[in-house]
């Protein structure tokens, strides 16, 4: 592992081990299931049967007599309100389309009513006896034949969007985007060699390990506490305010250890109902969905057909990209523009020196489980279309493909004007690429992997092959000018420090990170800063954990917070010593001047007890100008079956530049995870519906995630960089990982076999049905 | 129903419904490191220890209990503690909901007294599915706490 280039740090880029993981090990009470109150009302909801039905009527009556339960929830107890469940900066890029419950369903799970009871059987045996008439039509559920269907998913009027984001509901249509840079359709007939292809992605399921869990309870205040498995704490309490028609000041939201979320839990689910029923009832209330609701009734992955039309010169110099993109958003739009921008955003600049480029496409409506925020955001999908055509562009050319991603890709030093162009619902922000080790990514990978010996295919018997095959990859750090990162640092008596972030831990080491950033900054060690995280009376401001932001966001404002206190105290020691500032010096242990020396425990002491009392406490927060992007080289070495297309993942190589990497151990979990979850989709994740709109694959049995026996051999290694604008050099590092693996398992199949598949995901079965084809047409 | 069991090497006499899950006992009794994961036996962050064997805690009938033997995490803290020093070294916690099954598991390893090889480790292993780490800081760190690597 690369170690160097950052600052002198003694924190930062060091091995720690995360604060909090031995606690959880050790089974101590941390999820929102374990602060569930004693006696809380157990609340289940009653689902869909029907991928669209208008709800003519409900009779709860016998449900809401039977001994035991406490209350039934039907629409008709809801304020009709429209809103996205996006957790979004406000005003949010998604059409205000949902309602907390409709007389409309519009998926198999949509919600029809909440059961309060006393415990889960009693709350299960009510909702069987709840009668709905359904009035049942004729539903859209393939994609492809949504834009412009006689079937309209929203068909009511009070429904908006919060600004132009294409959506048109009378089409299906959520979403809409075009732009262009140049004249695409001009350039591709000037091109000496054009490519054309449709790329497949499928409705991925985050399974994270934690189902999406909530409880609310009234406080002696009679304010609603709401303690939450969710990614955006700060946007749950605006959401839930807004929804239920109550002062924002009347709700906390309290985010306590969260066992993983990748996307899917930014955003409310079952928080709203929770909330509706302790505000009814006056009681407790706990809603823990069960796999199959998570499975059927929260997100999955946008699905996209993405057309890609690519055009070079004889001599490998790749001149325009045109990209069309179709996503399936499935009932509701959540996350529907800015998912679909990323596909083009956060993908097309990694090829910045084309002549002309366009990405233009439609995000419909569908009755199947809405799709919303996951790992990667669109640029999954994108990257596997676009990195796949570009190495069968470099096969017509007859050129390395690695060889011609290095002639055509983005460097240090250069920009694209994509940026400027493209932001995340709105217009982009113009950066140049201050920290890009692309080139070294792609260089130490081909070392690595042994790519000059073993490409396209290496080690051939009879039966078996094997082969290499790679894809590069950019992400983001934030959202310029729209995410806020806030940070509150005090410091106590016996010196030690409190920080408190809005900032969001789901798993992903942030508390750590951020905690890390505070120590460098102070001068201390990890111990004497303690951080609590995500309370939303007590932490400052977060827009929560997403688009790859918390290092970059949230530790620029810890950094800028700590650097802030570290002010405070030396102006308050120069006062006590009676000398001025600048000859105090403080090594995070002992404040010196010139004869006299104080340490950090007793200057604290004194302040707090003594004289000249005063609470030290420096708050700052940071929104980025820019989103530097972290960039990575992923190569996969297969081994195919060529008697049945069966095929082993037997190492995945990245090379990432995320630019310092804060936690060098956590900063590999994160790519190898990602690396993991991206091979899932590549080669495993699969969901089907009944033709009647039922999902299939709805638990962990049917729906098959990696395990211990899939997972490959990874080799993450980390390139030597530094970016400038990021704490201490650092930039994002929670997606990049999962963008490549799509990409480069298709090329290196390709490579093995010579058989291309472009919907995913890559089984046997497709690539046995290839290599038959292929000798049919011998 | 009354049900007489042993748990964390102390008798317990408690009543339970016949349709009772053991996670759901163990809920009741605030056993937090029992996780609740998939409902279906899939995923592994329910295990516990019945009569020293890893099973998943969330298809099991309470009932079934009587005068058997179940350990948590909460009974095995000083290894649990231990495996965590190898897990932190490694990097491999993230969110943790998956941990304090996988220390029940590693720990029935131990038990057997005997060296494993990675594929036998990787056997006991499979049965808990991990959406964080991609496995392999994991494993590292389980092999060595079962090495006894003196590292961390």
């Amino acid at each position: 592992m690369v170690i160097s280039m950052s600052e002198n740090t003694h924190i930062v880029n060091h091995l720690t081990p995360s604060i909090d993981g031995k606690g959880i090990m050790m089974g101590r009470r941390a999820f929102t299931e374990d602060f569930a109150p004693a006696g809380a009302l157990i609340l289940k909801v009653l689902r869909s049967p029907h991928a669209y039905a208008k709800i003519t009527s409900i009779d709860a009556s016998e449900a809401r007599n039977m001994p035991g339960v406490e209350c039934v929830l039907t629409h008709e107890d809801f304020p009709r309100i429209a809103h996205t469940r996006a957790g979004q900066g406000y005003p949010e890029p998604s059409p205000h389309d949902k309602f907390a419950l409709d007389h409309y369903v519009r998926y198999v799970g949509d919600e029809v009513a909440v059961i309060a009871a006393k415990d889960k059987l009693t709350a299960e045996q009510a909702m069987q006896t709840i009668k709905v008439d359904y009035e049942v039509l004729t539903p859209v559920l393939d994609f492809e034949t949504a834009k412009g269907n006689d079937t309209l998913v929203h068909q009511e009027e009070d429904i908006k969007e919060m600004f132009p984001i294409g959506f048109n509901p009378k089409e299906n249509l959520a979403a809409a985007y075009e732009m262009e840079v140049g004249n695409v359709e001009d350039s591709l007939k000037d091109c000496e060699v054009t490519l054309e292809h449709s790329f497949y992605t499928q409705a991925q399921s985050h399974v994270m390990m934690e189902p999406h869990s909530v409880n609310v309870q009234l406080d002696y205040q009679n304010r609603l506490v709401i303690y939450s498995s969710t990614q955006t704490p700060f946007h749950i309490r605006r959401i839930i305010a807004s929804v239920l028609d109550i002062p924002l000041s009347k709700v906390r939201v309290i985010k306590p250890r969260v066992g993983g979320g990748f996307g899917g839990k930014q955003a409310i689910h079952g928080e709203l109902l929770a909330a509706a029923v302790t505000l009814k009832t006056g009681k407790a209330s706990s809603l823990i969905y069960t796999r199959k609701e998570v499975f059927e009734a929260t997100y999955t992955r946008h699905p996209m057909r993405l057309d890609v039309k690519l055009g070079a010169d004889r001599d490998g110099t790749l001149k325009a990209i045109d990209f069309y993109g179709l996503s399936d958003t499935g009932a509701y739009g959540e996350h529907a523009l800015t998912v679909f921008m990323v596909t083009g955003s956060k993908v097309l600049p990694l090829y910045n020196k084309v002549d002309s480029v366009r990405f233009h496409g439609h995000v419909v409506y569908t009755n199947r489980t809405p799709a919303g925020a996951f790992r990667g955001y669109g640029a999954i999908q994108g990257n596997f279309a676009l990195e796949t055509a570009i190495d069968m562009l470099a096969n017509k050319l007859e050129i390395d493909p690695a060889d011609f991603r290095k002639k055509n890709m983005m460097l240090e030093g250069e920009t694209s004007p994509i940026f400027k162009i493209m932001g995340e619902g709105t217009k982009g922000t113009a950066m140049t690429m201050e920290s890009c080790k692309l080139d070294y990514c792609l260089k130490r990978g081909r070392e690595l992997t042994k790519w000059s010996e073993r490409y396209p295919r290496y080690d051939e018997t009879d039966t078996t092959v094997k082969s290499v095959g790679m894809a590069i990859a950019m992400q983001g750090s934030g959202i310029p000018y729209i995410d806020m990162g806030a940070a509150t640092i005090k410091l106590n008596d016996d010196g030690f420090y409190n920080l408190m972030v809005g900032a969001t831990e789901i798993g992903q080491g942030s508390d750590t990170v951020l905690a890390q950033i505070a120590a460098e900054a102070l001068s201390t060690t990890m111990d004497n800063v303690i951080i609590y995280s995500s309370d939303s009376d007590l932490t400052p401001f977060d827009v929560g954990a997403y688009a790859s932001s918390t290092t970059y966001v949230s530790g620029n404002a810890v950094m800028n917070a700590a650097k802030k206190l570290r002010v405070m105290m030396v102006d308050k020691v120069a006062h006590l010593m009676n000398v001025s500032t600048d000859l105090i010096t403080f090594d995070g242990k002992t404040f010196k001047s010139k004869d006299e020396t104080l340490s950090l425990k007793d200057f604290s002491n004194r302040i707090t007890y003594n004289e000249h009392q005063e609470q030290l406490t420096a708050s700052d927060s940071y929104v980025g100008h820019k989103s530097p992007p972290p960039f990575m080289a992923g190569f996969c070495t297969v081994e195919v079956d060529k008697q049945t297309g069966e095929f082993k993942v037997l190492d995945y190589t990245s090379v990432v530049d995320c630019g310092v990497t804060i936690n060098p151990k956590l900063a590999q979990g994160q790519v190898e995870g990602a690396i993991v979850q991206g091979l899932g989709m590549a080669a495993y994740e699969e969901s089907h519906r009944t033709k009647n709109g039922r999902l299939i694959e709805n638990d962990m049995m049917t729906y098959r995630i990696p395990t211990h026996k899939e997972a490959p051999h990874l080799t993450t290694e980390f390139a030597d960089s530094h970016e400038e604008s990021g704490p201490y050099g650092a930039k994002s590092v929670g997606e990049i990982g999962i963008d490549t693996p799509p990409a480069a398992l298709s090329n290196a199949i390709y490579n093995a076999t010579g058989v291309r598949i472009t919907t995913l995901p890559i089984t046997p079965e497709k690539i046995l049905e290839g290599m038959k084809k292929k000798e049919n047409d011998l | 129903m009354k049900i007489e069991f042993t748990l964390n090497n102390a008798l317990k006499t408690i009543e339970v419904e016949p349709d009772e899950m053991l996670l759901d006992t163990l809920h009741r009794l605030n056993l937090y490191s029992v996780r609740r994961g998939c409902d279906t036996t899939s995923c592994g962050v329910c295990t516990v220890l019945l009569d020293d064997k890893p099973v998943p805690s969330c298809s099991f009938l309470s009932v079934r209990l009587d005068n058997r033997s179940v350990t948590t995490v909460e009974g095995i803290q000083e290894d649990a503690s231990d495996l965590a020093d190898y897990f932190g070294s490694e990097g491999a916690d993230q969110c943790g909901y998956c941990n304090s099954g996988i220390a029940l598991s590693v720990h029935a390893m131990k038990q057997l007294n005997k060296p494993l090889d990675e594929e036998t480790i990787k056997h006991y292993l499979t049965g808990h599915l991990c959406r964080c780490t991609g496995y392999q800081s994991q494993l590292k760190a389980i092999k060595a706490y079962l090495d006894g690597d003196k590292h961390v």
